[in-house]
């Protein structure tokens, strides 16, 4: 007969030490918040990281959304033509940009390219005794170092999905209108006979609103909390990619269902 | 990172952002929701709305001169209770006839509003009392099944 | 506490997860001096540092700086005093994202309303007395580690702290960067009429610049005095650690059971 004691007991440390860390991460948060007023009126902080997490996204967030549109232009034009409404084409287009595609691979795209990075960063400056000089200089690196990143990518991210959306966008209208021939007044019609701006536009941004927040709070966190080595930092970037884009999904399908359940 | 060099590119993707922004509130979406800031609630009754969903159009003479705002079943007179918010440029007569239609053959459904011939007009809170029910098209095709049979029958 | 000691440490104890790092330790630095704290490595000596420093909370005793009690102030106080403190970490700790410049200037920039003039000026002052003037747009990832070590000095020096703390500055270094080190951090401290507190586990270098020596060993203050008094003292653990002797006090081996008992022989005896 097997001992199940074992097995409950690592059961039971790993919730309680998941539980600590989700306490940690959520007191973090606050400090984060606490610090966020002084910081931000020392505006070139931020600058600086909308610089680091948005102007260097910028290549990546067009590109993918090109070639997403292009996807979703081909494979919608496929689609619709079987029933004789390739008119619609823009509809289904937009309405998957703005409401899935765009927030949710925009962020994914930010968390691998932005969140990493800023994880690295913090990581490093912590092995490195960079925080605790800060710390030893009076100079709280919550308010200095962790601030400015976290509302850089705040800022950033939706910025970066409307571009994404608008890149995809222009991608389906070109394979669709250009390359396949749909009408090009049709095509834009029926997109905004079905695209309503609060309903469709203003959720995806509140979308990728929430997903800034989700993906720069654990980017700055696993940095912070990163084990100050060099295979300490690794894995803290790795979780920062794994959990942001779990984040990203489960976060994305709560927010679904409350924004578009019950309606068109 | 040169401080001018660095505030020209934030600038540069800020207003990238921005124009992204624009461009899907404008061209890409409707600004529906804002058009129609100043409305008016009407309330009209159907025996059978059939796909009518909330938020869908309601049409005069083809113009959208409003949107649903609810549906809801009423338990005493199992009928199907419709909320149009009308935009508040226009008005309709008392006598105006409420009507399901279907945009095409297998398109969404709206709400067709026929004004009547009456002085007075309708007001916020009033009920449209002459109302005609969605087309079913089941109901539709048996009929028409239906219809057939009875005319081979009365051949024979 | 007299006028003239600047940091006193009263049975100060610290445990990590429930292992005593330190038990007891009494201390006393007069102003003006330069004290070394000095131990194998991982006696607690960087402990020590840190508990002064109020980035630890000992768990029983008292740091007093200055008259104040470190352990008992806000987080607040204890901010507003290391704006008067410097530390050299060990190995720099310079901020990688900024030149050599922008690195002294930071505690000016962070801590003062300074024209940009003027912070030109300090630091470029901060720089000569650490003989880098000539580096201040280099990036730290360009710096040797003695270079590395002057440039983060300089930084530590920027807001003329009254108590200046070396944690392990000697560590890693060719023999004439070690000699320029210490040679700073004895000018540095006279210049500016500082206290500095070093902790290191390099001895000769130590004899030569400093004003009075700690010996800590299993958290405990084992040997003080004068360059002179270590040099001439008897104990044997001072002389061990003088001559760098393998085995004596500190054992060479760490504790375990019998060698012959750990490869199994443990009969060979009986």
């Amino acid at each position: 007969m097997l001992d199940p004691r074992p097995f409950l007991r690592r059961l039971g440390a790993l919730v309680l030490e998941k539980i600590a860390r989700l306490g940690h991460a959520s007191r973090f948060f606050v400090a984060v918040l606490l610090n966020s007023g002084a910081t931000l009126r020392r505006y070139p902080l931020t600058l600086r990281e909308i610089w680091f997490s948005g102007v260097l996204s910028l290549i990546i967030i067009l590109v993918s959304g090109l070639f997403v549109g292009l996807v979703l232009g081909l494979q919608g034009y496929e689609i619709l033509q079987r029933y004789g409404s390739a008119e619609q084409l823009g509809t289904m287009v937009a309405l998957s940009l703005l409401r899935e595609l765009g927030p949710v691979v925009a962020a994914l795209l930010f968390a691998s390219r932005a969140g990493s990075a800023i994880t690295a960063e913090i990581g490093l400056m912590k092995t490195t005794e960079q925080l605790k000089a800060m710390d030893m200089m009076a100079v709280d690196p919550i308010a200095r170092v962790v601030v400015p990143r976290f509302w850089g990518g705040v800022i950033t991210m939706p910025l970066l999905a409307a571009m994404f959306s608008s890149m995809g966008i222009f991608g389906g209208w070109f394979i669709g209108v250009v390359v396949i021939g749909v009408d090009d007044g049709s095509f834009w019609s029926q997109m905004q006979d079905a695209v309503d701006f609060r309903y469709d536009v203003w959720n995806g941004v509140v979308k990728s609103f929430v997903f800034g927040v989700a993906v720069a709070l654990i980017a700055v966190f696993e940095g912070y909390d990163a084990d100050p080595t060099a295979e300490g930092v690794s894995r803290a970037i790795t979780r920062t990619v794994v959990t942001s884009a779990l984040a990203i999904l489960a976060l994305d399908f709560v927010l679904t269902s409350f924004m578009f359940r019950g309606t068109s | 990172m040169n401080r001018t060099t660095l505030d020209l590119w934030v600038g540069f993707f800020v207003a990238l952002g921005m124009a992204a922004l624009l461009f899907l509130a404008l061209k890409v979406g409707s600004f529906s929701g804002v058009q129609m800031e100043q409305t008016y609630q009407l309330q009209a009754k159907f025996d059978n709305i059939g796909g009518l969903k909330v938020r869908g159009p309601v049409k005069s003479a083809g113009v959208v001169v409003g949107r649903v705002a609810d549906i809801r079943f009423d338990p005493d007179t199992y009928e199907a209770v419709v909320l149009l918010n009308i935009d508040s440029r226009y008005t309709f007569p008392k006598d105006t006839f409420a009507s399901i239609y279907t945009s095409g053959l297998l398109g969404d459904q709206y709400v067709g509003l026929e004004p009547g011939g009456d002085e007075r007009k309708l007001v916020a809170g009033d009920t449209i009392f002459k109302t005609q029910s969605a087309v079913v098209l089941e109901k539709l095709v048996s009929q028409f099944l239906f219809n057939k049979a009875a005319e081979s029958q009365d051949q024979q | 506490m007299s006028e003239d000691t600047l940091v006193q440490i009263d049975n100060l104890q610290f445990d990590y997860g429930g292992k005593p790092v330190l038990q007891g330790i009494n201390m006393r630095i007069p102003r003006g001096k330069v004290v070394a704290i000095m131990g194998g490595s991982g006696c607690g000596k960087t402990t020590l540092l840190r508990c002064i420093g109020g980035q630890l909370r000992p768990s029983a005793g008292k740091v007093c700086v200055d008259g104040q009690v470190v352990n008992e102030m806000s987080r607040k106080q204890i901010y507003a005093l290391r704006r008067r403190m410097g530390m050299l970490f060990q190995f720099g700790a310079l901020f990688t994202d900024l030149s050599v410049f922008e690195n002294v200037a930071f505690p000016l920039r962070e801590h003062t309303d300074l024209s940009e003039a003027m912070i030109r000026d300090l630091v470029l002052m901060k720089l000569q007395a650490v003989g880098l003037r000539g580096a201040r747009d280099l990036m730290p990832n360009s710096l040797s580690g003695g270079m590395a070590r002057r440039v983060a000095l300089a930084r530590a020096i920027a807001l003329d702290p009254s108590l200046i703390m070396y944690d392990e500055p000697f560590t890693g270094l060719d023999p004439i960067s070690l000699g320029v080190i210490g040679q700073l951090i004895r000018r540095l401290n006279d210049a500016l009429g500082a206290t500095s507190i070093m902790v290191t586990h390099d001895i000769q270098e130590s004899l030569l610049i400093v004003d009075y020596i700690y010996f800590i060993s299993g958290g405990r203050v084992v040997a003080e005095g004068t360059p002179e008094d270590i040099r001439n003292s008897g104990d044997p653990f001072v002389h061990q650690f003088v001559h760098a002797e393998a085995d004596g006090p500190v054992p060479f081996h760490l504790k375990a059971a019998p060698i012959m008992e750990d490869l199994g022989l443990g009969d060979v005896r009986a």
